[in-house]
């Protein structure tokens, strides 16, 4: 579905040269669902936008649904859905006329228009709204319409930027409900971008780490965890000597990194929850009383966090880059 | 259904028009400035310009007026719809990028015909007689010119990308220069000869002098083939001009 060699894009400054994509090899299959997870100004806009034909790339090539995207933008174009950052509907327009549009624009008669949009405004709940001028619908409300203008020629492949974006968590979990659901009940192809860990976790099958405009990892989000990232126990003890002794004991533990401070000893471990059971047994035989476990989970963002050594949370770091 | 650069323009067209439909009296605000000049301008005028009636001379003027700045500002729309995304929507669509400018360019007419029945139909009454046949024919003509800057204008907005004060700092200093060198409020007749040359290369002069010849019933007058031309001229430049940009967007 989606096939991109050495995908650059440069953008051009004054005098500075920014790589903002510098070589991507990406292959989508259909039916996929991939997520492109990354900071701000990691790359993912930018390679979605080639990818979409908005943004023509400097070098490389990208074939999507069949076509290049350079020299077959009107095929690509009528293949793909796209639902961007901003509002696709006019302010001053209603969200009806502004799905027949679009319907006229992917070449549906208007009768075919007029139904598909119907269907699109019950689907995502949008009766109520759908005759009422855009600028005074809510934020969610504009968002729903962005999807079924996205969704209006039935598209094999839909992509999504930063697609829950502003959207408080109700509405989030909608959004994301209603993508689920259009995979299942359709098979379209889904790209997100997002630097929302939990939605890349909890969305896709597929996660591309992109950093610096490159990809730096490409797995499953539960490979991706398991390969860059361990459960991370935490014991707390009462007396700091115990801690210290805790972890001369725990060092022995393949693989595992132990750190303490103070009272707290953590280690980081790959399947690290089923060692618990064993270490607190022979720290209990060492006479080593622990008050308390915890055990965490990793999460995309200790992936990221081991890939770069940076933190996805940090965002004021990214941001200006 | 199969699509072509006509169907895509209509598309294009009907989605520009319809909340000017939807809202006719959005158009009504557009139309305040001419009328103030109607209102308190025109009574300054001497009682005859150019051997006639003043509101003859003036009225025409006018129209042309309240088109020129209905429709130079119409960029600003665009401009609007790039901050918010609607424009990208339109253009990740398989529309042709043509179509993109001439419906927007197009449907410019529209508001341009009802501005000028409203101060036509408000000035009668003070004596305003336009003579019909050459009227339809004047509006014509100023529909030609409008679809020109009304492209013009949406080559300023991408152009100026998310810089709105790029935009209107260009309109204004674009506009006023024109409007004031065409002889519009004052005839230009008895200007000093650097004036008048610069007159004689607004393309704007020639529409409305071919439109005071038309609504006064002097229809084949060497006047309106000149504004045609002009009209032409200007509708093919920003037709050129906009599809460019339009293409590079």
């Amino acid at each position: 579905m989606i096939h991109t060699q050495a995908l650059t894009r440069h953008f051009t400054a004054g005098k500075q040269t920014v790589e903002a994509v510098r070589g991507l090899d990406l292959r989508v299959e259909t039916g996929e669902m991939v997520a492109l997870l990354g900071p701000n100004g990691a790359g993912k806009s930018t390679t979605l936008r080639m990818l979409t034909t908005l943004l023509t790339p400097t070098s490389g090539t990208a074939k999507v649904a069949g076509f290049d995207v350079r020299t077959r933008r009107r095929e690509v174009r009528g293949r793909i859905g796209y639902i961007g950052q901003g509002n696709g509907a006019g302010h001053s327009q209603r969200g009806r006329d502004e799905l027949i549009s679009q319907g006229r624009a992917y070449g549906m008669g208007k009768p075919a228009a007029r139904a598909r949009a119907a269907e699109l405004i019950a689907s995502l709940d949008l009766e109520a709204v759908a005759d009422r001028v855009v600028s005074s619908l809510s934020g969610g409300q504009r968002r729903r319409l962005d999807v079924a203008m996205g969704l209006i020629h039935a598209p094999e492949l839909l992509f999504l930027d930063e697609p829950s974006t502003g959207l408080d968590p109700q509405n989030r979990a909608n959004l994301q409900e209603h993508i689920r659901r259009l995979r299942a009940e359709h098979g379209t192809t889904i790209v997100l971008t997002t630097h929302y860990l939990d939605e890349a976790d909890q969305l896709a099958e597929r996660v591309i780490v992109i950093d610096q405009g490159r990809v730096i990892a490409d797995d499953t989000p539960e490979r991706l965890k398991a390969d860059y990232a361990g459960d991370r126990i935490t014991l707390s003890f009462d007396r700091e000597d115990d801690a210290v002794h805790a972890v001369a004991r725990s060092t022995g533990i393949a693989g595992a990194q132990v750190e303490r401070s103070g009272t707290r000893v953590t280690i980081e471990s790959r399947g690290g929850a089923r060692l618990v059971p064993k270490l607190l047994q022979s720290l209990d035989e060492s006479g080593l009383t622990v008050a308390a476990v915890e055990v965490a989970r990793p999460t995309l963002d200790d992936v990221f966090l081991t890939l770069t050594g940076r933190s996805l949370r940090e965002e004021g770091v990214s941001a200006s880059s | 259904m199969h699509t072509t650069l006509v169907t895509d323009t209509v598309t294009v067209f009907s989605r520009e028009l319809r909340p000017v439909l939807r809202d006719p009296f959005s158009m009504i605000f557009t139309m305040v400035q001419p009328l103030f000049f109607l209102g308190l301008f025109a009574p300054l005028l001497p009682g005859t310009v150019g051997g006639g009636s003043a509101l003859q001379w003036f009225v025409p003027g006018i129209v042309v007026m309240s088109c020129l700045f209905g429709t130079s500002a119409v960029g600003s729309n665009l401009q609007y719809e790039m901050h918010t995304g609607s424009h990208e929507r339109m253009l990740v669509s398989p529309l042709r990028r043509p179509a993109l400018i001439i419906g927007r360019a197009l449907k410019e007419i529209v508001p341009m015909f009802a501005q000028t029945a409203l101060i036509v139909v408000v000035t009668i009454p003070f004596g305003f007689r336009p003579h019909l046949g050459g009227a339809l024919i004047g509006l014509l003509i100023l529909g030609v010119f409008c679809v020109g800057l009304g492209a013009l204008s949406y080559t300023l907005a991408l152009a100026s990308k998310n810089r709105e004060w790029l935009f209107w700092s260009v309109q204004q200093a674009v506009i006023f220069p024109l409007l004031l060198l065409a002889g519009m409020l004052l005839p230009v007749d008895g200007a000093p000869g650097w004036l008048q040359a610069l007159s004689k290369v607004n393309p704007l002069t020639y529409v409305v002098n071919a439109e005071r010849a038309l609504f006064n019933g002097e229809i084949l007058t060497g006047a309106v083939g000149w504004g045609l031309l002009a009209a032409a001229i200007v509708a093919a430049l920003g037709l050129l001009v906009g599809t460019r940009a339009m293409n590079r967007a």
